[in-house]
C-alpha cells in the first residue's frame, strides 16, 4: 500500500480539516446539508482526513478466479463503463465524482468481471488499510443472459481514511447476483459506497449490504429494472455506536411493467450515533403491475441516538401494488424480562435480542460471510 | 404434600404492589413449604397475576409495602435473573414470542444460568442437547420446536408446553404458574398438568394461578387461597376449589363490602374454611 500526498490545489495549502482538495478531486463542491439529500448527514469525519491518496493493494490478485468469469482488461471494460451510473441517474452525484476523479487521478484497482457461466461464488476483500487517506475502488460486473453468481464483497478500513467504492452491474436477461457487502470501519474512518445496477428482464438481484463502525458511512445502491418483469431483493443493515454516523440511500426504478421489489432495511442506533435511512421507490406510467414491498426497522437503544427513516415513493402508474412502512422501537421490555425470567442477565438478554434483530439481515449475506463472524464484529463491543 | 416440619420456601408477608400508582395487592399473606402445593383462585382483576409478575420481579411493579423471604433470604432484593438463578420459576400466561432468538440456545444459556448459581458445570451444546432431548418427554413436545425461534409460531397448548419443558431444565425450588391452563384444550391440558405432577417433589413447591377448577381436576393441590381486590380472602383445602365450582365468586363480593363495612384490617388475616 502506498500513499502520497497531493499536490497544493489552486485555492492553497490543502491540510487536514480542510476539504479543499476533495472538492477539487471531484470537481464539484463538497455536499451540503442544504441538500435534501445529505440534510442529515455531517460530512465531518470526510473533512478531516489527511489529503493523500492511498493505492490500496488489487484485491483479485489475491484470489482464483472461480469458472465461468473473466477479468476484463481497462480497454475491454471501457464500453461497459458508465453505463449503470448513467441510467440511474447517478453519474453526476458527489461520492461518484470523487470516485471518478480520485481514480483518473491515480491509478487505482479496476475490477471489472464478465460472468458467462454458472461462476459460484467469490469473496473479495477491499481494504483501505490503516494509513491516512483516500483509498478508492471501481467495480464493474456484467453478467451475460443465464449467468450467475455469488460475490461478497468486504470494504475495511483500519486507520483515518475514506474508502470509496464504486460498483456497476449490468444484469442480462435471466442473470442471477447474489451481491453481499460486509463493511467494517472505525470511527476515524469513511465509507462511500455507490452501488448502481441495471436489471435485463428476467434477471434476478440478491443485494444485502451490512455495515457497522464506520465514522461515516453513506451506503447508496441505486437499481434500474430497465423493462420490469425483474426481481430485486435488498436488505440492509447498519449498526453504529458512539459517534458514528451511517446513512443510507436506496433508490428503485421500474421502466417496465411487473417488477418486483422486497426491501428490508435495519438499523441499530446506540449512545449519541446517528442513522439515516431513505428509501426511494419510483413506479411511472410504464410501470404498471409492479409489486414492491419496503420496510425500514430501526432499533434506538439510547436516548440520545437519533434516527431519521423516510420512505420516498413516487408512483404513478394505477395498477400496481406498492406497501411501505417503517417502525422505531427500543428492545421490548416483555422481551426482556421474558428473557431475564429464565435467569439470563438482562445485558445478555439485550445482546440475544439485537443478535436476533441484527441476524435477520445477515442471514441473506453469501455463504462466505459466516467465515468473518459478522455478529462478533457488529455487537462484540457491546 | 402436607409436612408441618417441611422447610419454609416462600413466605409472603403484607405484601402490597402498584402498577402505575394505582394499587393492586393490598396486603397478600401466604406461606408455602417444600412438597405443597397451592393454588390461587379468583376472578380477574383480583390481583393474581400482579402477585405472580411481583414475585417474579416483573419491573413495571412496584412493591409498596410488606416483604417476601425465599428461603430465608429478602426475594425483593433480587432481580429477575437471579430469582430465577436461585430457583423462582415463572410459568407466563402468555409466553412471549421472541423471533430470531433460537429455542435451543435460549433454554441452553438459561439451563447454564440456573446450574451455574448451582455450582455445576455448565453445559456444552452437545450435552445440553442430551438433556434437552430427555426433558422434552415431560411434555410430550416434538424435538422440531427446538429448532424454532422462542415461541415463535407456536399455538397456545405449544407455548404452554415449552413453559413447562423450561421447568423441568430449569428445576425450580418454587414454580408459580399463571393460568397455565388458559387456552388449553383438554389434551393439551392433560399434557401440561401431567409434566407439572411430574416435577412436583417432597422438596419443591408449585404455586397454581387460576380461573377454573379443571386445572385441579387434574392436579391436586394441598391449600387453595380465593384472592379478591388484591388480598386472599379465604383459604381452605382442595375443597373450597369445589365449593368454588359449585357457588361461584358471588359470595365474594358480599365479603368485600362486609370487610369494607368492618375496616381496612380484617382483610389481612386469612379466615380458614372447611
Amino acid at each position: 500500500m502506498v500513499a502520497t500526498p497531493t499536490a497544493p490545489t489552486s485555492t492553497g495549502r490543502a491540510g487536514a480539516g480542510d476539504a479543499a482538495w476533495l472538492a477539487t478531486l471531484a470537481g464539484a463542491p463538497l455536499p451540503s446539508r442544504r441538500q435534501e439529500d445529505w440534510r442529515f448527514t455531517d460530512l465531518k469525519a470526510l473533512t478531516a482526513l489527511e489529503p493523500q491518496m492511498i493505492t490500496p493493494a488489487d484485491p483479485l490478485a489475491a484470489v482464483d478466479l472461480p469458472a465461468g468469469l473473466e477479468r476484463l482488461s481497462s480497454s475491454s471494460a471501457a464500453p461497459w463503463l458508465g453505463q449503470a451510473l448513467a441510467a440511474t441517474a447517478s453519474a453526476e452525484h458527489w461520492p461518484v465524482l470523487l470516485n471518478s476523479g480520485a481514480s483518473a487521478a491515480q491509478a487505482c484497482p479496476l475490477l471489472a468481471l464478465r460472468v458467462f457461466g454458472a461462476a459460484g461464488s467469490l469473496d473479495l476483500h477491499l481494504d483501505a488499510g490503516s494509513t491516512a487517506g483516500l483509498a478508492t475502488f471501481r467495480l464493474l460486473l456484467v453478467l451475460e443472459p443465464g449467468s450467475s453468481l455469488e460475490l461478497l464483497l468486504r470494504p475495511s478500513s483500519s486507520g483515518p481514511n475514506a474508502l470509496s467504492l464504486v460498483s456497476e452491474v449490468i444484469l442480462a436477461p435471466g442473470a442471477e447476483l447474489k451481491l453481499g457487502s460486509l463493511a467494517f470501519g472505525t470511527e476515524e474512518s469513511c465509507l462511500f459506497q455507490h452501488t448502481a445496477v441495471v436489471q435485463a428482464a428476467g434477471s434476478r438481484l440478491d443485494h444485502t449490504a451490512v455495515a457497522g463502525g464506520w465514522g461515516l458511512a453513506r451506503l447508496e445502491p441505486r437499481i434500474l429494472q430497465r423493462d420490469g418483469q425483474a426481481f430485486s431483493r435488498l436488505r440492509g443493515l447498519q449498526v453504529c455506536r458512539g459517534a458514528e454516523l451511517a446513512d443510507t440511500h436506496t433508490w428503485v426504478r421500474f421502466d417496465g411493467p411487473e417488477g418486483e421489489l422486497d426491501q428490508l432495511h435495519k438499523a441499530v442506533a446506540d449512545d449519541q450515533a446517528r442513522s439515516v435511512f431513505n428509501g426511494a421507490v419510483r413506479v411511472p406510467r410504464a410501470a404498471q403491475r409492479t409489486n414492491a414491498a419496503q420496510l425500514s426497522r430501526s432499533l434506538l437503544l439510547s436516548d440520545r441516538a437519533r434516527i431519521d427513516t423516510k420512505p420516498e415513493l413516487e408512483i404513478v402508474a394505477d395498477d400496481v401494488k406498492c406497501a411501505h412502512g417503517a417502525t422505531v422501537s427500543r428492545l421490548q421490555s416483555e422481551e426482556l424480562f421474558y428473557l431475564r425470567s429464565r435467569g439470563i442477565a438482562s445485558d445478555q438478554a439485550a445482546q440475544l435480542l439485537q443478535r436476533a434483530f441484527c441476524e435477520e439481515v445477515l442471514r441473506d449475506l453469501p455463504a462466505a460471510a459466516a467465515s468473518h463472524g459478522p455478529l462478533l464484529t457488529l455487537l462484540g463491543r457491546a | 404434600m402436607i409436612r408441618p416440619d417441611a422447610p419454609v420456601l416462600l413466605d409472603i408477608r403484607d405484601l402490597q404492589a402498584a402498577v402505575e400508582d394505582q394499587p393492586i395487592l393490598k396486603g397478600v399473606n401466604l406461606t408455602i413449604r417444600a412438597g405443597e402445593i397451592h393454588a390461587v383462585m379468583g376472578r380477574n382483576g383480583s390481583g393474581k397475576s400482579t402477585l405472580s409478575k411481583v414475585l417474579a420481579g416483573h419491573p413495571a411493579y412496584t412493591v409498596t409495602g410488606g416483604r417476601v423471604l425465599y428461603k430465608g433470604e429478602n426475594l425483593l432484593e433480587f432481580d429477575p435473573e437471579q430469582r430465577a438463578r436461585i430457583g423462582l420459576f415463572l410459568g407466563f400466561q402468555y409466553p412471549v414470542e421472541i423471533p430470531g432468538v433460537s429455542n435451543l440456545e435460549f433454554l441452553r444459556v438459561a439451563t447454564n444460568a440456573r446450574r451455574a448459581e448451582q455450582g455445576f458445570e455448565e453445559l456444552d451444546t452437545f450435552a445440553f442437547e442430551d438433556l434437552v432431548r430427555e426433558r422434552l418427554a415431560v411434555v410430550q413436545m416434538d424435538p422440531a420446536f427446538l429448532e424454532r425461534s422462542v415461541n415463535e409460531g407456536f399455538s397456545g397448548g405449544e407455548k404452554k408446553r415449552n413453559e413447562i419443558l423450561q421447568m423441568a431444565l430449569l428445576e425450580p425450588l418454587v414454580a408459580i404458574l399463571d393460568e397455565t391452563d388458559s387456552g388449553l384444550d383438554i389434551d393439551a391440558l392433560r399434557i401440561v398438568a401431567g409434566g407439572v405432577n411430574q416435577l412436583a417433589s417432597p422438596d419443591n413447591a408449585t404455586l397454581l394461578i387460576t380461573h377454573y377448577q379443571r386445572l385441579l381436576d387434574l392436579i391436586t393441590p394441598d391449600h387453595v387461597h380465593v384472592m379478591a381486590a388484591g388480598r386472599i380472602l379465604r383459604s381452605g383445602g382442595k375443597e373450597l376449589a369445589l365449593e368454588l365450582e359449585r357457588t361461584g365468586y358471588d359470595w365474594v363480593d358480599q365479603e368485600l363490602d362486609r370487610l369494607a363495612a368492618g375496616g381496612q384490617e380484617a382483610g389481612r388475616t386469612p379466615v380458614e374454611v372447611g
